[in-house]
C-alpha cells in the first residue's frame, strides 16, 4: 500500500510539451511590428521627459563655466562634446552624470574641489564651445558672471576670529591647483604644495583672480569687542570660486552661489 | 526609380519585388537551376570563412575613439571633444543629427555648428552615409557583441527576435525633433547612447552607462539589434546624407547561389532583399543607401558576389 502511495506522489515526469510557435499569418506579424513600433515609440517619447525632473525639482543648481548663458537656454545650447573641459588648464570643467536629467553630458565647475583661475588668460572654454552655450560675446575675464561669493559660515572665518593662517591651504590630499604669478607664471600648481604665511588669514582676498574690487578685507568688531577684518563681496565678483576652493576651514567660510536667472548687469555698462 | 524605391525602403517600406528586369538579368535568372546553383555553392563552400573587412573596420572604429582618448590625455590636439562635436586639427565638426538638434531647441543658428556640420555632410557624402554607423560609431560596436549573444542564445531557442515595423525610425526622427522645437530642449541627447558611450570613451566612465546597459540588454534578450535598425536618429541622418555616395557595396547577380547568408549577418537585411533568387533587376545592382558599408556581407559570401566598388572610379582609371 506504501508503496503505491509512494509511487502516486512521485514526481511524474511531465510529457515533453514541445514549445511551439503558433504561426503567424502574415497579416498578424505585420500588425505585431506595427504594434511593437508604436510601443517603442510612445515609450521613448514618454521616457524623454524625465529627463526634466531634476530641472523642475531643482535638485542642484551647478555653478557653470564662464559665458554659460542662463541655465534652461545654456541647456538647450550645450551639444555635450566636452571640448571646454578639454582646454580648461586646470580641468575645472567636469560633465554632468544622468542622474541630472537634462543636464546629463553638460558641463559644470565644482568650485571647492577645483575653481577656474583663469589661468587660461583667454577664456579658452568660450573659444572652444562651438554652439555658443558659453557665449562668444565675453571677452574678458571681468565680464564673466558665474555666480556671486557669499559668507555662508562667517563664525568659522579666521579673519573675522582674529586668527592668523600658516601651511598649506587645504589638506595633502588635495589635488586643486592654482597659478600663483610668484611662482610660475604660466604653470599652475597644486594648492597643497604652496605653504602660506598670513596675519590675520586673508586667502580669499589674496588669490582672487580678479581682485579688490571683488573681495577686500575690512575691519570688523567681532562678537566679544575684538577689532577684527572681515571679507566683503563686491559687485564685480565673477563667482569663478577661487575664494571658496582655497578657504582653509573645511566647510569652507564662503561658497559660490551659482547664478540663477538671466545675467543680472552687462558691467560694460556700469561706471 | 530604383534611387526612389531604396529611399522609400531606408524610410521603413518593405522592399518590392521588381517590375522589370534588364535583359542580362533575365538570362542570368533563367540559367539558376538547382544544379547550377548547387554546383556554385560546392565550389564556393571549400574556402575557409574570412573576417578581413570585420579586422579592417573594428581597427578604424577602435582607433578613431581612442584618437580622441589619446589626444584629450596627452594632450596633442589631434581630435578634441567627443563624437557630438569636435575639433579635429582645429576644424569643426559637428554630429548633423545633434546639431539640428540643438539648433531647434535654441532656436538659434551657431555658425561653428553649421561649418561642422557641414564639413561632416561632405565627408559622409562621399564615403557613404551610414559607414559612421559602422566604422566610428562606438555603440554599433559593442551592439555586435550583443548581437552575437542574442544569436547564440535565440539558437539554443532561449531568445527570439522581434521584429518591429521600420517606419518607426523616421517617425522618431521627425517626434525627436518636435520635442527639441517644442519643449525647447535636446531631450534626445540625454537618452543618445552614441554620446554617452563617446563621452565615457573620452572622459571616464558614468551612470549613463546603465542606460546603454539597457539597451544592450533589450538587444540580447527581445530584438536583435533595435537601436540600429529601429530608432537611430542619427544613423538615419548619415542614411540620408550618404544616399548618393560613390562608396556602395554592388551585388552581382551571376555568380550568386541565392543561399542567403549575406541576410543572416546583415544589420539591415531589408537592402538585401535583391539576393533572393528571383530579385535582382539588373545583372549589377548598387546596395540601397541604409547600407552601413561594415563588409560582413562581403566577407561571408561564398560565391564574391558581394563586393566594395567606388563608383565612377573604374571609368576614371
Amino acid at each position: 500500500m506504501a508503496d503505491v502511495d509512494a509511487q502516486a506522489n512521485a514526481p511524474r515526469p511531465k510529457p515533453r510539451r514541445r514549445r511551439r510557435r503558433r504561426r503567424l499569418s502574415r497579416q498578424q506579424e505585420q500588425r505585431r511590428r506595427l504594434l511593437r513600433a508604436g510601443l517603442v515609440t510612445a515609450g521613448l517619447l514618454i521616457l524623454q521627459p524625465l529627463a526634466f525632473v531634476p530641472i523642475v525639482r531643482s535638485w542642484r543648481t551647478r555653478l557653470r563655466p564662464p559665458g554659460a548663458l542662463e541655465e534652461k537656454e545654456f541647456l538647450a545650447a550645450c551639444i555635450k562634446c566636452g571640448q571646454c573641459v578639454q582646454v580648461c588648464p586646470v580641468q575645472a570643467i567636469v560633465l554632468a552624470d544622468m542622474n541630472e536629467g537634462l543636464g546629463t553630458g553638460v558641463p559644470f565647475i565644482e568650485a571647492r574641489k577645483q575653481a577656474c583661475d583663469f589661468s587660461c588668460d583667454a577664456l579658452s572654454c568660450i573659444l572652444a564651445c562651438p554652439t555658443g552655450a558659453l557665449s562668444h560675446d565675453l571677452t574678458a575675464k571681468e565680464e564673466v558672471e558665474a555666480g556671486l561669493a557669499r559668507l555662508v559660515r562667517p563664525e568659522r572665518c579666521l579673519a573675522r576670529k582674529g586668527e592668523a593662517f600658516r601651511g598649506a591651504a587645504r589638506g595633502s590630499g588635495f589635488r586643486g591647483r592654482l597659478r600663483y604669478a610668484e611662482v610660475d607664471r604660466w604653470n599652475p600648481i597644486p594648492v597643497s604644495e604652496h605653504p602660506y604665511d598670513r596675519e590675520p588669514c586673508d586667502l580669499c582676498v589674496l588669490e582672487c583672480p580678479i581682485g579688490e574690487d571683488a573681495i577686500a578685507l575690512v575691519p570688523f568688531q567681532g562678537a566679544d569687542g575684538v577689532a577684527a577684518f572681515t571679507p566683503e563681496v563686491r559687485d564685480a565678483c565673477v563667482g569663478c570660486g577661487v575664494c571658496e576652493m582655497i578657504c582653509p576651514p573645511d566647510p569652507p567660510v564662503i561658497e559660490i552661489e551659482p547664478r540663477v536667472g538671466p545675467p543680472p548687469r552687462l558691467r560694460a555698462g556700469e561706471a | 526609380m530604383s534611387f526612389l524605391a531604396d529611399a522609400a525602403t531606408m524610410f521603413g517600406r518593405a522592399p518590392r519585388r521588381p517590375t522589370s528586369f534588364s535583359e542580362e538579368a533575365e538570362i542570368l535568372h533563367g540559367r539558376k537551376r538547382r544544379a547550377h546553383v548547387t554546383k556554385l555553392l560546392e565550389d564556393a563552400r571549400a574556402r575557409p570563412p574570412r573576417t578581413t573587412w570585420r579586422n579592417r573596420r573594428w581597427a578604424v572604429l577602435i582607433g578613431v575613439n581612442l584618437l580622441f582618448t589619446i589626444s584629450f590625455w596627452l594632450d596633442i590636439q589631434i581630435v578634441e571633444g567627443s563624437l557630438t562635436a569636435s575639433r579635429f586639427l582645429g576644424f569643426h565638426l559637428a554630429d548633423v543629427y545633434s546639431s539640428l538638434l540643438v539648433i531647434l531647441a535654441q532656436r538659434h543658428v551657431a555658425v561653428n555648428l553649421v561649418i561642422g556640420s557641414v564639413t561632416v555632410m561632405i565627408l559622409w557624402a562621399v564615403v557613404g552615409g551610414r559607414a559612421y554607423c559602422s566604422w566610428v560609431c562606438p555603440y554599433h560596436l559593442v551592439a555586435e557583441l550583443a548581437e552575437k549573444l542574442h544569436l547564440r542564445l535565440a539558437e539554443r531557442g532561449i531568445v527570439q527576435d522581434h521584429v518591429f515595423h521600420r517606419g518607426v525610425r523616421t517617425v522618431l526622427w521627425f517626434g525627436f525633433a518636435a520635442l527639441a522645437l517644442v519643449t525647447a530642449s535636446t531631450l534626445f541627447l540625454t537618452l543618445n547612447p552614441i554620446g554617452i558611450l563617446s563621452r565615457a570613451v573620452v572622459y571616464g566612465a558614468s551612470l549613463a552607462l546603465l542606460w546603454v546597459g539597457f539597451l544592450l540588454l533589450f538587444e540580447v534578450v527581445y530584438s536583435r539589434r533595435a537601436w540600429c535598425r529601429y530608432i537611430c536618429p542619427i544613423g538615419l541622418t548619415y542614411g540620408v546624407i550618404g544616399a548618393g555616395a560613390p562608396v556602395k557595396v554592388v551585388y552581382h547577380l551571376e555568380r550568386c547561389a541565392h543561399e542567403g547568408d549575406c541576410r543572416k549577418v546583415c544589420e539591415v537585411p531589408h537592402v538585401l532583399e535583391l539576393t533572393i533568387k528571383g530579385r535582382a533587376e539588373d545583372a549589377e545592382v548598387d546596395i540601397g543607401p541604409d547600407c552601413t558599408r561594415c563588409g560582413m556581407c562581403v566577407d561571408i559570401c561564398p560565391t564574391d558576389s558581394l563586393k566594395y566598388e567606388i563608383k565612377g572610379l573604374r571609368d576614371l582609371l
